[in-house]
Formats: structure tokens, C-alpha cells, sequence
């Protein structure tokens, strides 16, 4: 098929009927095989004026000299008509001279011909994308400006969830969460976070597909009603939205904070070793390049503080929980030491009740202790600060999986993943209401 | 002294011999991996090191009902933090053969007009085209070798992610890759890429005969 036809039907209008779309959309897969041979990199197309039959039997002569390569979308026949055509860039200059020569008015209509070629794939992709996901694609990883809209969108929908701001990043970027309550005043309160290492994209994924799920669940499922007419929830999915963006635009494997650490060419902190339990204790490192720097001090990093000062001030928060990956571990305090907390049976107990939980959906084995002894002892924790603070129901979660894929876990695992941690969550959280009477 | 299997000594322990029985007996079309940790045991042996026993299932990744039971020492020596801990495995029965696949794989491979060359396996979102599949599981078990020479008790060390490999091709009958990889250690945290040189032949195996641990992932 000749490249004029292909691009006369593919000149983007915004009313373009969706069936001519998706025939423009397979002529372009179709062409897209040839076309990735062929660039048309400062190839020209000239709109050629012609005045007379001598101009249009110059032209005709120019078409016959097949060494030029030029394809003529509109070819000379009577003086009335514009000649369209396209030069290859080695031509342009030479065509034009023999134009200018001749007296024949041409102007440019195109002027690099790939840069079309390429902003119309781009509109194509973007309107094909447009076209099919009028609803969020739990099964794919996303950026943080499609979280973002996606929490806006679960805000919309229901009355009972709300999308607030807990704070800001370093560079300056919002904390957005949903707050899920049904009424009351400062009711106790459950808290859910993820992503706060940056490069664990399967629990941002994670949050979102559980975030619809609660929202979709209150009133129809019995787990998820009971217990938001006692209690609210706050989910924060993106705890670390600075990393996550340079994950998608720099590094994958970003794993801290954005922050700029003074007299130091590296940047960040690791923010799961800079809550103020334990802090600068064994386990973190005091370098500023190490992946698990604890920072200049406690809650010196502002995703950090944000978070403490959030549940501090609010004052009535009954569980803490927060996910990782990988390794498929259920954990509670301690991590910065290696005693065990005084709710300790309670914590196993119900920490093993989960795992089961997980357990009964795909299979998947989650080991189950305080992070000391079931990963490293590590200090500076999320989960150590907030049990200190009073909350007893503290549990990380490293989902799944054991090292195969590790941070680059297979987007088909995400519904799975989410569908049984979520499992896990209900579970703590069931208790944890059964326990506010 | 028996050790509970939920509590990270015996894990890794046991990561460790898993990767070393992964790289002795792992191909483009088999890798093993741990599915449950049965039971372990620690010694302390006096003036030579820590010794764990470890009994292990394990399960084909491409035939996850393909199960084997195996039980393995993981001998960590004490001080020198430089000699990679001493592994024996014994596994209870036969593995599937793999021929057929290796076969395909194997000539697919040397009728290349051009040199195979990829990056980022997997990508960003775990993806991994189905042709480039057993050059990553071949990537996988070679790091088996890499994770063994470099364990301690305090280290737990996985293959992140394929930056690069090149096929480079030889004279003899031998598929060779270069791989630049990175590894996770899950203890520091760290990101390490490392260079290996891999060579693979139907008949021999896999075998790493060239690595070197490259200059740290930036932290810029």
C-alpha cells in the first residue's frame, strides 16, 4: 500500500468515527512491520502550483526519473490541480534548485515527514488507549499521575471515601490518601500504606486493586461493612511518590527518598530505616550512598514525618499496617531489637491466622515472626515506631514473590497478589475490630 | 540444634543450596527452585565453621507439580569472609528430561545469522518475550554460581535483572553469553551489577567461566 493512501486516511480529526479508527489503527499494524524498515527521516512533501501545460510536462518529466525516488501522492495532470509530492532527504535540496530554476511555485507542506509519522502514532496510541480503558486496569502497573486520577476517580464514585493530603514529598509532590469512613467523629481508625520503597511496584498495584475493593465492598460485602460502620480506614499507596517516579523515568531498582543528602554525591534515605524507633541502631547504614542509610536523623525525611505527625495528631489509630516486597513474610515488631514485644502470642497467633488466609486462596506460603528473626534486625522501622506509640496491631507484609522475579514481578501476578493479601489484611482486620468492643 | 524454618539462618542457608543445585543442574529449559523448607539443623564445628542440614523440596519453575525432595550441608567457613561455603546436595529421584527443549533451543541458537543481543530481562512491568525465556532462566541459573561463590550467613543474594547479554559465538560447539546482571542483596539492600561469562552446551551443563562484580549501582 503507498504511504499516500495510509497517511490521507490517518490525518487525525477529533470526531473521526471509532470504525474508521480502528481501520486506520490495523492499516498501521499492518504497516507498522514495513514502516519500521523504512524512516522517513527528513523526508519533505512539496505542494507544486502549476501555471501551465509546459509546467506539467516538467513535472510529468521529473516523475519518470525513478533514480530520484519520488512519490507523487497527487501526480501532475492539468494546471488546475496542486501536485503533491514526497522527496527523499537526499533530494530535497536538489528538487527544489530545478523548481526554483524553472520558475514553478512549490511550497512546503511537510517538513520532516517522521515527525508526523511519529505524533500520529503517538494520538493513535493515546486515543486507542482513551478508547479502551474507560475503567482503571487493575492488571497493569501504572504511573503516578494514573494513581493519582484513579484515586480521584474511587473519591467520586462513593460517598463514604474521601482523597486527602497527608502531606508532601521532598520534591514537592502530594501525599495523597483515601480516607474511607462512614460517619462518627474521629473514629478508631486502621492504617494501610505501600510503596514506600519505591521499586515494590507489585504493592502500589497492590493498594489500588484493594482500595476498589473496599470501596466496592461496603454494603454488599458483610467483612468490609461491619467494619467501616465502626471504623475508618486511611490507605496511603504511594508513601513514596519521588522514588516512584524516578523508578519509572531513571532507575527500577530506586529504592529510597529523593532527598539530597548534604556533603554527598548520592542521593535519599532509606525511609523504612528513619521512623524514630530504634533509630541509628544496628541494622541501617550511616553512609548517605548505602540503600538503607537511615538519614541525618529521625523523621528527617519529610514523607516520613508527614506520616507520624498525620497518626500522632489524629490520636486514634488501632492497627498499622504496611506492604513490602519480596520474600512473602508477614511480620511484627521488633526489628531494631531482637526481644520479643509484649503482645507477642497475640501477634503470632493472629499473624499465622493470616498467613493461612493468604494461604487458602492460591497456595502462597507467607513465613510469619517479628522482623528480627525472620528477615534482619533492622532499626528505624515503620512498624516499630507505631507499636511503641501504642498501636498493637503493627504487621509488614513482604509480598510476593521468593526471588525469581523479585522487583520485577509479572504484571498478570498483581491480581492474584492483591486478591490474597487482601485476604491477609481482612483477616488482622477482623480481629482488630472484634477487639474495639 | 534444630532451627525453626521461619527464621532467616536457615533460609538463607538453604538459598544457598538451592542456588548451587540450580547452577549443577539447570539449563535454558530447567531451573529449580525452593517451594518449602522442611526441616534444619545447625552445628557449630569447632575452628572451621557453621554447618547447616537442610531438608528441601523443591519444584520445576516451568512444571511447577514437578516436585523433588533433596537434602543438602551448607558449610559456611568461619573468618576467611572470601571462600564461598562448601554445598552437598543429594536429590531423591530423577529429574525430567529437558532434552527436547534444549535441543530446540540449542539449534535455534547456532542458526542465528546475527548475534543474539538483549537488554532489560525482565522489563519494568516483569515482562519477558517467550522467545528471550530461556536465555533468562539460563541467566537464572547461572547466577546459581555467582550466589554460591559470594554467600556469608549474612548476605542473601538474587538475581534482579538481566541489564545485557550478547551471544558471542565460538568455534566450538559451545553456546557462549556475555551477561551483565544485576543482583539483590537483601540484607545491605544493595543493587550489584556483575559481569559472567556463560557457557552451555546440551551434552555439559552450564558453566560461569568469567565474572566480575562491576562498580556499585549509583545511589545518584
Amino acid at each position: 500500500m503507498s504511504l499516500r493512501t495510509w497517511t490521507l486516511l490517518a490525518v487525525p480529526g477529533r470526531a473521526e468515527p471509532a470504525a474508521k479508527m480502528r481501520l486506520v489503527l490495523l492499516l498501521s499494524a499492518l504497516l507498522g512491520a514495513s514502516l519500521a524498515l523504512e524512516t522517513f527521516v527528513g523526508h519533505q512533501v512539496l505542494r507544486i502550483q502549476t501555471r501551465n501545460e509546459e509546467e506539467v510536462r516538467q513535472l510529468q518529466l521529473l516523475e519518470s526519473l525513478e533514480h530520484l525516488e519520488l512519490d507523487f501522492w497527487i501526480s501532475p495532470s492539468a494546471p488546475a490541480l496542486p501536485v503533491d509530492v514526497r522527496i527523499p532527504a537526499a533530494g530535497v535540496q536538489s528538487v527544489k534548485a530545478f523548481l526554483e530554476s524553472q520558475g514553478i511555485e512549490y511550497s512546503v507542506l511537510i517538513e520532516d515527514l517522521q515527525d508526523v509519522l511519529d505524533k500520529e502514532q503517538q494520538d493513535m496510541a493515546e486515543s486507542a488507549q482513551r478508547e479502551r480503558s474507560t475503567s482503571f486496569d487493575f492488571s497493569s502497573y501504572h504511573t503516578l499521575d494514573e494513581i493519582y486520577a484513579e484515586l480521584d476517580h474511587l473519591a467520586s464514585e462513593h460517598s463514604f471515601v474521601e482523597k486527602i493530603q497527608i502531606g508532601e514529598s521532598y520534591e514537592k509532590r502530594p501525599l495523597y490518601a483515601l480516607k474511607f469512613s462512614t460517619g462518627g467523629s474521629n473514629r478508631p481508625a486502621i492504617w494501610l500504606d505501600a510503596g514506600i520503597h519505591s521499586r515494590e511496584w507489585v504493592t502500589q498495584a497492590s493498594a489500588l486493586w484493594i482500595a476498589n475493593q473496599i470501596a466496592s465492598g461496603y454494603g454488599s460485602d458483610s467483612s468490609i461493612t461491619s467494619l467501616l460502620d465502626k471504623m475508618d480506614l486511611f490507605l496511603l499507596p504511594v508513601a513514596n511518590p519521588d522514588g516512584f517516579v524516578y523508578t519509572h523515568t531513571w532507575n527500577r531498582m530506586w529504592r529510597k527518598t529523593r532527598s539530597k543528602n548534604a556533603g554527598s554525591v548520592c542521593y535519599g534515605v532509606d525511609p523504612n530505616r528513619n521512623w524514630d524507633a530504634g533509630f541509628g541502631g544496628p541494622g541501617a547504614s550511616s553512609s548517605p550512598c548505602s540503600d538503607s542509610y537511615h538519614g541525618p536523623s529521625a523523621e528527617s525525611e519529610v514523607e516520613v514525618k508527614s506520616v507520624a505527625d498525620f497518626i500522632r495528631n489524629h490520636g486514634n489509630f488501632k492497627a498499622f499496617l504496611t506492604l513490602h516486597s519480596y520474600s512473602q513474610l508477614l511480620m511484627y515488631p521488633y526489628g531494631y531489637k531482637c526481644t520479643r514485644p509484649d503482645d507477642y502470642a497475640e501477634l503470632e497467633s493472629l499473624g499465622r491466622a493470616a498467613a493461612n488466609a493468604i494461604k487458602s486462596v492460591y497456595g502462597t506460603t507467607f513465613q510469619v515472626g517479628p522482623i528480627c528473626s525472620t528477615i534482619y534486625q533492622a532499626s528505624g522501622g515503620s512498624i516499630d515506631w507505631a507499636y511503641d506509640i501504642g498501636i498493637k496491631y503493627s504487621f509488614a507484609f513482604e509480598l510476593r514473590d521468593t526471588g525469581r522475579y523479585g522487583f520485577l514481578l509479572p504484571a498478570t501476578q498483581i491480581i492474584p497478589t492483591a486478591t490474597e493479601t487482601w485476604m491477609g489484611l481482612r483477616k488482622i482486620m477482623e480481629h482488630v475490630l472484634k477487639k474495639q468492643d | 540444634m534444630e532451627l525453626p524454618p521461619a527464621q532467616f539462618p536457615s533460609r538463607r542457608a538453604a538459598a544457598v543450596a538451592v542456588a548451587f543445585l540450580r547452577y549443577r543442574r539447570g539449563g535454558p529449559g530447567r531451573a529449580l527452585r525452593l517451594r518449602e523448607l522442611r526441616r534444619a539443623r545447625t552445628e557449630d564445628i569447632k575452628d572451621v565453621g557453621h554447618k547447616y542440614y537442610l531438608e528441601l523440596e523443591l519444584e520445576d519453575v516451568l512444571d511447577k507439580d514437578s516436585t523433588v525432595n533433596c537434602t543438602a550441608e551448607v558449610l559456611y567457613h568461619l573468618g576467611n569472609k572470601n571462600i564461598a561455603p562448601d554445598v552437598q546436595f543429594t536429590l531423591e529421584g530423577e529429574l525430567k528430561s529437558t532434552e527436547e527443549a534444549d535441543h530446540v533451543f540449542y539449534t535455534r541458537i547456532r542458526s542465528l545469522e546475527k548475534e543474539l543481543v538483549a537488554e532489560n530481562i525482565p522489563d519494568s512491568h516483569g515482562h519477558v518475550p517467550p522467545e528471550l525465556e530461556p536465555l533468562h532462566l539460563l541467566a537464572w541459573v547461572a547466577s546459581g554460581y555467582l550466589v554460591w561463590q559470594n554467600s556469608t550467613e549474612n548476605t542473601q543474594l538474587q538475581l534482579a535483572q538481566i541489564k545485557h547479554v550478547k551471544q558471542v559465538r565460538r568455534s566450538d560447539e559451545y553456546l557462549q553469553f556475555d551477561y551483565l546482571v544485576l543482583l539483590h542483596e537483601m540484607v545491605s539492600q544493595e543493587i550489584i551489577p556483575w559481569e559472567m561469562t556463560v557457557l552451555w552446551h546440551p551434552r555439559d551443563g552450564v558453566r560461569v567461566t568469567r565474572e566480575s562484580r562491576q562498580p556499585g549501582h549509583t545511589s545518584g
